[in-house]
């Protein structure tokens, strides 16, 4: 009835576990409990579970990033403990098997389930904004590509208290993953929710896409996009090429253990080096697609905060697509310790060598287009100056790493460990944090506290270079990654340094959250009346904070880059159109949270084995989807009295700036 | 001109409000077909590492049976030229044609279907199923994903026919048999490689 | 509604001649390829190479003729669309292929 799903089956003896799990169900039923006393529940299924608008998925996707943070945070804090106090006799607190269960779960989540969604989330923010759109191309799609997310991430939450979770790491290779070798359910809770993930995926690539190359206002030529969506629209060619090939590689993984086949097992036909092939050849696309949204961020804010044109449009336009293309074709440089040849070791060395250039060519172009700007020290130009001084560093070991013969030496050492969270940390996540504070008085209507923002980068950069830089020295020591525990004690003083920086990010992270209630204290004083904060470039900033269900009363109409800094200049920024027009807008639907419900129950019952729970929920899925294309009734009609009383009232807030936007000491808290 | 409405440089009010949806999602769907290439990539690419892999059981030249390849082929064939009829027949705005050739089509596509399914059973109660050998994976799980969407399209047939019944030749209606159109002829496409690489190739 | 038809969707229309002509067309790229096989009237290379040329042409045959891929304007993006996949598709099978001979004579 229950497949192999039992009481036994909750790891009552493991106090950490437990422990997490209380606070976990603890925070679970406050929240609960709040919005219930707050009467919320209709507003919350109306307004956001139900939503269609890709402003509010786009928060629901960082709102889901911003907590998988915490809990991919909260493994990092008890590898770093653990490594810190396991040498010589002493074995610290955590036994072999968890630990290779937390820093599996560390790898997946921070990946999967804090950096897509939280880039997923900019994207649904900015773009449709940034093209002068009114949403995306298919705005069901939009919302069922998060609730595949948000599932796949409650099915890691769960394997937490009810089973385990994978212990083969985030990579998952075979044939450690085959049921000889991993029989519990770790390893299926680990397939099921990256590959639901990794559906939701392929719908957002899709889905931006589409919307990019076929919504955007009129004179918007390609080459007159903001770089934000340039990035974007490489991010999801990314996806749209890469997501297929995880399909197979986990497809086959499940075939071999579910049904018996033998795609990676060591008998029978089987190659395990298959399965470390197909995975690449998504994983190295996936790191591109963590970084160049990041990218696009910093182009945006650095042109904005230092007041000019970004600098060598084109040529980032020409880098972005050419490691787009490239990212194909280095996959290998993942296993060149594997035993390939030399001449098919040296091809993939070369190829991952080349992909660095048209990054260092971007460099150079944000570094100029502060040189002889009127740069102004705001958050998001914190993190992106800490950026291109850190990332530089993580790009470099990573040519250093190319190298066949040095990757012999530092694959799978601390060193490796490094150089990738180098360029994750430097260059995705502060990309991240910098897109979050830019975007944050768009989607509220008021900043977040520039002083918390501040003293929250500095415990992160600093944080970071301790946890980090003594791990790049410990690969050249010659330790290797994912060690519960370790016999050589001149490692430790590295490793107690390394915890230590841990300590300043999770006070960064204090600070993160410090800076959020502050900021919300304190919205009706710094209240945003303008749609733009900081003096912006795009589209975006022409629409007020936040900004009306349809966007654009009327679509604008684009004459060149950086359309609203062209209006600005030629005064026509803030005019009022003489007439409205009715505005037909998507009706909002629960069938996306209920495919994300179905998928949940799917996915569970696949881990433990409810065969006919799995056949209802699929099947379910299936009938809610027709029923979905049954229903005639997806469109409403915002009148165009409704729509110019919206407009009246924004007008009226307007303080009287029109054409006189280029006035320092607007930026709030700073 | 200081007209505002001439300096915002308005469109005629409502052109950008109507964007071509059936255009939209037509694009949409052919890249997620894209996509589906892409994944039918991964599965060739593993069939051809593993077309050797028999751990001391049957290749292909002793299990396929061309003749019955052929005629499946043949049944695929002929429906994407029927599902052609479809198009047509919406074109001409025929609601009556569009059904019976959507169900001409379908009929066609279940005889593939029954084929396939009769070749898998027969080599799976003789002990040849996917769990044999590597080789045998790779051609189960290629052939198989290739009959699952299939049979996917099936069930997307029914509920068109549905549609069209209850709905008439409306433009979401039209829009969705324009997806479907893609799809079949594309899975057609998909055939053309397994036929080729697994069973020929096999066999020659 | 009246502007929106499947004739503005991105792509060519068909005609009764071109799915006709597209049909016999690959009945005759199917037949041959089988009979070569089912025959063995040539030699193994000859009937590989065969094969994979009437299974190449028929897929052309497929795209022109049934999803009207041509090179006019509304086709545009679907035919890049279609290139660019097909390249990932080279990369993705031609690598593997490269990779796991030469990884299978050095490790197993």
């Amino acid at each position: 009835m229950f497949g192999k799903l039992s009481l036994s089956s909750i790891p009552w003896d493991n106090t950490i576990i437990m422990g997490a799990v209380s606070v976990v169900l603890l925070l679970g039923l406050v929240i609960l409990a709040l919005t219930t006393y707050y009467q919320k529940w209709t507003y919350l299924w109306k307004e956001w579970l139900t939503s269609v608008d890709h402003k509010r998925i786009g928060v629901m996707y960082i709102l889901l990033a911003l907590v998988m943070l915490l809990r991919g945070f909260s493994d990092a804090i008890l590898m770093r403990m653990q490594q810190a106090v396991a040498a010589g006799t002493s074995h610290g607190f955590l036994v072999p098997g968890h630990f290779d269960q937390i820093f599996s779960a560390h790898g997946t989540i921070m990946i999967l389930f804090m950096a897509m969604p939280f880039l997923v989330g900019l994207m649904n923010i900015a773009v449709p904004q940034q093209i002068g759109a009114r949403d995306v191309a298919f705005p069901f799609l939009n919302s069922v590509g998060f609730w595949l997310t948000a599932a796949a991430a409650a099915l890691v939450m769960v394997s937490l208290g009810v089973g385990e979770f994978s212990k083969a790491g985030w990579s998952g290779y075979a044939p450690l993953t085959e049921r000889q070798f991993s029989p519990g359910t770790g390893v299926d809770y680990w397939i099921w929710s990256i590959q639901i993930a990794g559906i939701g995926s392929l719908l957002t690539g899709i889905n931006f896409l589409v919307t990019i190359l076929k919504m955007r206002a009129p004179g918007m030529k390609l080459m007159r996009m903001p770089i934000f969506v340039w990035t974007t629209l490489f991010t999801n060619v990314l996806m749209i090429f890469a997501f297929p090939v995880l399909t197979v590689a986990l497809a086959l993984l499940t075939f071999d253990r579910y049904l018996g086949m033998h795609f990676f097992t060591s008998t029978l036909g089987g190659n395990p080096m298959m399965y470390v092939n197909l995975f690449w050849i998504w994983g190295h696309p996936e790191v591109y697609i963590v970084i160049l949204p990041a990218f696009g961020v910093f182009s945006e804010v650095v042109a904005t905060f230092s007041g000019k044109p970004l600098f060598g449009y084109r040529s980032i336009v020409y880098a972005t697509a050419a490691i787009t293309v490239l990212s194909f074709s280095v996959w290998l440089h993942h296993f060149f310790t594997m035993g390939a040849g030399a001449n098919v070791n040296a091809a993939f060395g070369i190829a991952t060598m080349l992909i660095a250039i048209p990054t260092g060519v971007k460099i150079f172009n944000w570094l100029f287009t502060m040189y002889r700007g009127r740069v102004r020290f705001t958050s998001p130009m914190y993190w992106t100056l800490g950026f291109l001084t850190t990332f530089v560093v993580g790009g470099m070991t990573g040519v250093m790493l190319s190298l066949p013969p040095a990757d012999f030496v530092l694959h799978n050492s601390l060193f490796l460990v490094a150089h990738f969270h180098n360029v994750l940390i430097a260059g995705t996540l502060f990309g991240l944090f910098a897109g979050y504070a830019y975007w944050f008085p768009k989607v509220t209507g008021f900043p977040l506290n520039e002083k918390w923002g501040k003293r929250a980068f500095w415990c992160w950069l600093i944080g970071f270079y301790l946890a980090f830089m003594p791990l790049y020295a410990l690969g050249f020591m010659g330790m290797p990654r994912r060690m519960p525990h370790y016999s050589n004690l001149a490692w430790q003083p590295y490793l107690i340094v390394a915890a230590i920086g841990t300590a300043v990010i999770l006070l960064g992270i204090i600070f993160q959250i410090t800076q959020l209630v502050v900021s919300i204290r304190h919205r009706h004083d710094t209240r945003d009346l303008t749609g733009d904060p900081w003096d912006g470039r795009t589209l975006e900033w022409s629409i007020s904070s936040p900004p009306p269900a349809y966007n654009f009363a009327i679509i604008p109409v684009v004459h060149g880059i950086d359309a609203f800094e062209d209006m600005k200049e030629k005064g026509i920024a803030y005019l009022q159109p003489h007439s409205y027009h009715d505005i037909t807008m998507p009706i909002n639907t629960g069938k996306g949270f209920i495919i994300g419900a179905l998928v949940f129950v799917f996915g569970f019952s696949m881990v433990w084995y409810i065969w006919w729970l799995a056949i209802l929920s699929a099947l379910g899925m299936l009938f809610t989807v027709i029923a979905r294309s049954m229903d005639d009734d997806v469109e409403y009609v915002i009148s165009a009295a409704e729509v110019e009383q919206i407009e009246n009232e924004r007008y009226r807030k307007l303080p009287s700036i029109a054409g006189n936007r280029h006035v320092d000491g607007l930026i709030p808290g700073g | 001109m200081t007209d505002q409405a001439a300096v915002i440089d308005e469109l005629p009010a409502g052109q950008m409000e109507h964007p071509d949806h059936i255009a939209i999602k037509a694009f949409g769907f052919w890249i997620y077909l894209m996509s589906d290439l892409v994944l039918f990539a991964a599965l060739f690419a593993t069939f051809a590492v593993m077309n050797h892999s028999y751990a001391g059981g049957p290749s292909g030249g002793q299990l396929f049976h061309l003749p019955e390849v052929y005629a499946e082929t043949l049944f695929l064939l002929v429906s994407s030229a029927t599902y052609g009829l479809v198009m047509l027949a919406v074109q001409k705005n025929r609601k009556d044609l569009v059904l019976i050739w959507l169900a001409v089509t379908f009929s066609l596509g279940l005889g593939f279907i029954f084929l396939e399914v009769r070749e898998f059973h027969a080599m799976i109660i003789d002990g040849n199923g996917p769990w044999r050998s590597g080789f045998l994976s790779a051609f189960f799980t290629l052939v198989g994903t290739h009959g699952t969407h299939v049979t996917f399209g099936l069930i997307w047939m029914l509920a068109m026919m549905v549609q069209v019944l209850t709905k008439g030749l409306t433009a979401p209606v039209q829009s969705r048999l324009l997806c479907l159109s893609m799809f079949w002829h594309f899975l057609d496409i998909v055939w053309i490689g397994v036929f080729t690489i697994v069973y020929l190739m096999g066999v020659a | 509604m009246s502007h929106e038809s499947i004739d503005s969707a991105g792509m060519s229309r068909g005609t009764g001649k071109s799915y006709a002509t597209g049909f016999i067309l690959s009945i005759v790229l199917t037949t041959i390829p089988f009979a070569l096989v089912m025959r063995g009237m040539l030699s193994h290379e000859a009937t590989l190479i065969a094969i994979f040329s009437a299974a190449i042409i028929q897929i052309l045959v497929h795209l022109y003729f049934f999803l009207h891929m041509d090179s006019s304007s509304r086709a545009r993006w679907n035919v890049l669309a279609m290139l660019f996949t097909i390249l990932i598709m080279f990369l993705i099978v031609g690598g593997t292929i490269w990779i796991i001979y030469n990884l299978n004579y050095r490790m197993m």
